[in-house]
């Protein structure tokens, strides 16, 4: 979505000539945007005294770290997954209720609360003697190590993005005109079909924007790493922050960091508008 | 436009009355004449009623500011930004941030009370005539374990945690140099060991430790242990003392191979704003009751005779704690290796974290 609204208004800013009121616009995109990426990729070519290198990117192919950026790929691939099965239905879902601002509304709070407040509170509720086993207990079953396991860390992380994936996808199945679907209806299309072929492909600009704001910030997730699954899971965000807090080696992080840009904007390419072809998103309504 | 007008009207009054607010709450709690301080320390290593009592006492504020380990201590203070007046780094740091001059010397004279710390830990190969540093409180590494939870089985040395039967039983700190240290005392090197050989045969033997480790967190292990999530874990001696005060089924032991002997000091760092301030802080910690009642609530062991005196004797004559000087001569003090070898030490970490996933 962010990426979406840039690129518009570098569109826009083109066609008006950049008028004066854009200044504190560019001046802001200067200090806070393009220069910290020059800083970033500056620092990637530094080694621990200051001096020029490649090492960095050497390092970077060895297999620890290729292997660290394999397994952060699957795990955001998981996380987004499943926030997507959960969050397109429940979006569909939320347009076909009558109150569905307060739906929406109920959905979001718990957004708004401390990512470290919901970790912890985690931990209580998946520890050994935590609801979630006594549940478990309660059928019957033997007592699960549910906390520090691949298992817990996409729960959690799903549970914590599933508000961003929600709500791109409500809105764009919210904004289609109802009457494409009763037109679908009339032609003698299925429910299936009116699905795949009307609902779907209206609504898929949302669920890449989902995709947007959901894996990319999944590659670089670190407090619930350790929190949740006891460091048994490793992002390119951990590594980021060891680097830089830990080990002072300002040049790999700054390596690690430039790599994981270059996924992102990957990701923002794969997933962006497309001109031609699917470009039906957006119709006024 | 209108409606815009109104808009940015209140916005700038409702940032005037909070801006206002602000200043009236910090004018109000700082109106003693002396200033204040900041202290940087590590997390639950202070008594909060004697900073109040400090406060009260010497009219200086106190402004108090947590780290989790030595390494993002030391990034902050080099960056600079927040003026800590004093911060509690352990040996290896003060010997880093000596060579960076990131310190202030201290002046003796201010701090009459160091005479009442136990002379065996002055005058240190990492500082010596404590030009920089003064002694805040020790300790070792070692395995807390609760024999409730494992039919009774104790532990003597590192080599018991490769036991088979603790699978997904044992707690790691989250910190490169004390797992990897513990590799290379399991196997009878020097955990300063600076030979890539010996580090990578550590390494590899703590890949056979990977099934048994449950986690690898920091200071949530006091909880997990007190709740008896987990069974065992490897941790700092004052963590152990803290599992211990809440759940007496806990035990804790220095394995015989040898294991860490670390001090954490009171240093001012070279971005201090109140230098007096800050050797009044020093001198007020280092009173023999201030000191007692401190070592009492953070669990760690205090360098401060005169305090031991006044200490309950069941835990200062406790050996697990208060190890006898014959005891600490087989533990190891942390020498400063260097950011390159520092470099080592955490890429074998995260390889170790690595091989852990399935």
């Amino acid at each position: 979505m962010r990426a979406l609204n840039l690129t518009e208004r570098i569109r826009m800013a083109k066609k008006s000539s950049r008028p004066w009121y854009l200044i504190p616009y560019y001046l802001w995109i200067v200090l806070f945007v393009i220069a910290p990426i020059v800083l970033i990729v500056y620092f990637s070519f530094q080694d621990l005294s200051g001096g020029f290198t490649f090492s960095n990117y050497a390092d970077f192919f060895s297999s620890t770290y290729l292997r660290l950026t394999l397994s952060s790929f699957w795990y955001a691939f998981l996380i987004t997954l499943i926030s997507i099965l959960i969050a397109y239905p429940t979006a569909y879902w939320l347009t076909k209720t009558k109150h569905k601002q307060l739906w929406l509304l109920l959905i979001i709070i718990p957004s708004w609360i401390n990512l470290l407040l919901k970790a912890y509170a985690f931990i209580g509720i998946f520890g050994l003697y935590g609801p979630a086993n006594q549940l478990i207990q309660f059928f019957g079953a033997s007592p699960l190590q549910i906390l520090f396991t691949d298992f817990s860390f996409v729960f959690v992380a799903v549970y914590i993005f599933i508000p961003f994936m929600v709500l791109p996808i409500f809105n764009s199945l919210d904004k289609i005109n109802p009457a494409l679907i009763d037109a679908s209806r009339d032609l003698g299309a299925s429910q299936w079909m009116t699905f795949r072929r009307v609902i779907f492909p209206l609504a898929l600009n949302g669920v890449k924007s989902g995709v947007q704001v959901v894996f990319i910030p999944a590659l670089s997730l670190f407090v619930i790493t350790r929190l949740i699954a006891g460091n048994k899971v490793i992002t390119l965000g951990t590594a980021i922050e060891q680097q830089f807090l830990v080990t002072q080696n300002w040049g790999m992080g700054s390596t690690i960091a430039v790599f994981l840009m270059l996924f992102m904007i990957i990701i923002v390419l794969l997933t962006g508008p497309k001109e031609k072809g699917g470009a039906l998103n957006g119709k006024a309504k | 436009m209108k409606d815009l007008v109104k808009a940015s009207i209140a916005i700038i009054a409702i940032s005037a009355v909070l801006f206002y607010a602000v200043h009236l709450l910090e004018t109000s709690s700082a109106t003693s004449g002396s200033g204040s301080i900041s202290v940087y320390n590590w997390g639950e290593y202070i008594d909060p009623e004697l900073v109040t009592r400090f406060e009260e006492e010497t009219g200086i504020q106190v402004v108090y500011e947590t780290f989790d380990s030595n390494e993002s201590m030391m990034t902050k203070i080099e960056q600079g930004g927040t003026s800590y007046d004093v911060a509690m780094p352990s040996e290896y740091a003060i010997e880093r941030m000596k060579e960076n001059d990131l310190l202030l010397p201290i002046d003796q004279n201010k701090i009459p009370n160091l005479e009442n710390i136990d002379p065996y830990f002055l005058d240190l190969p990492f500082d010596p005539g404590n030009e920089y540093s003064i002694p805040y409180f020790w300790g070792t590494v070692g395995i807390a374990f609760n024999p409730s939870l494992l039919e009774g089985q104790t532990f003597e040395q590192w080599d018991d945690l490769w036991d088979p039967t603790l699978e997904q039983e044992v707690i790691l700190v989250d910190s490169a140099r004390e797992v990897i240290g513990m590799g290379l005392n399991s196997l009878g090197y020097s955990l300063n060991s600076t030979d890539l050989g010996e580090l990578r045969e550590a390494t590899d033997k703590l890949k056979i430790l990977g099934p048994n480790v449950k986690a690898i967190i920091g200071d949530e292990i006091v909880e997990m242990m007190r709740r008896e999530e987990a069974a065992v874990a490897v941790t700092w001696s004052g963590q152990a003392a803290d599992m211990m005060w809440i759940n007496e089924d806990i035990d804790y032991v220095v394995p015989v191979e040898g294991s860490n002997l670390w001090f954490d000091n009171m240093v001012i760092p070279s971005t201090a704003g109140n230098v007096d301030g800050a050797h009044e802080f020093i001198n007020f910690m280092l009173d023999p009751e201030v000191a007692a009642q401190n070592a009492d609530y953070v669990g760690y062991s205090t360098p401060n005779e005169e305090a031991l005196a006044l200490m309950d004797p069941e835990v200062t004559e406790d050996e697990r704690f208060y190890p006898t000087e014959e005891m600490r001569d087989r533990l190891e003090v942390y020498e400063n290796l260097g950011l390159e070898m520092l470099g080592v030490y955490n890429e074998l970490f995260l390889e170790f974290k690595m091989d852990m996933e399935k």
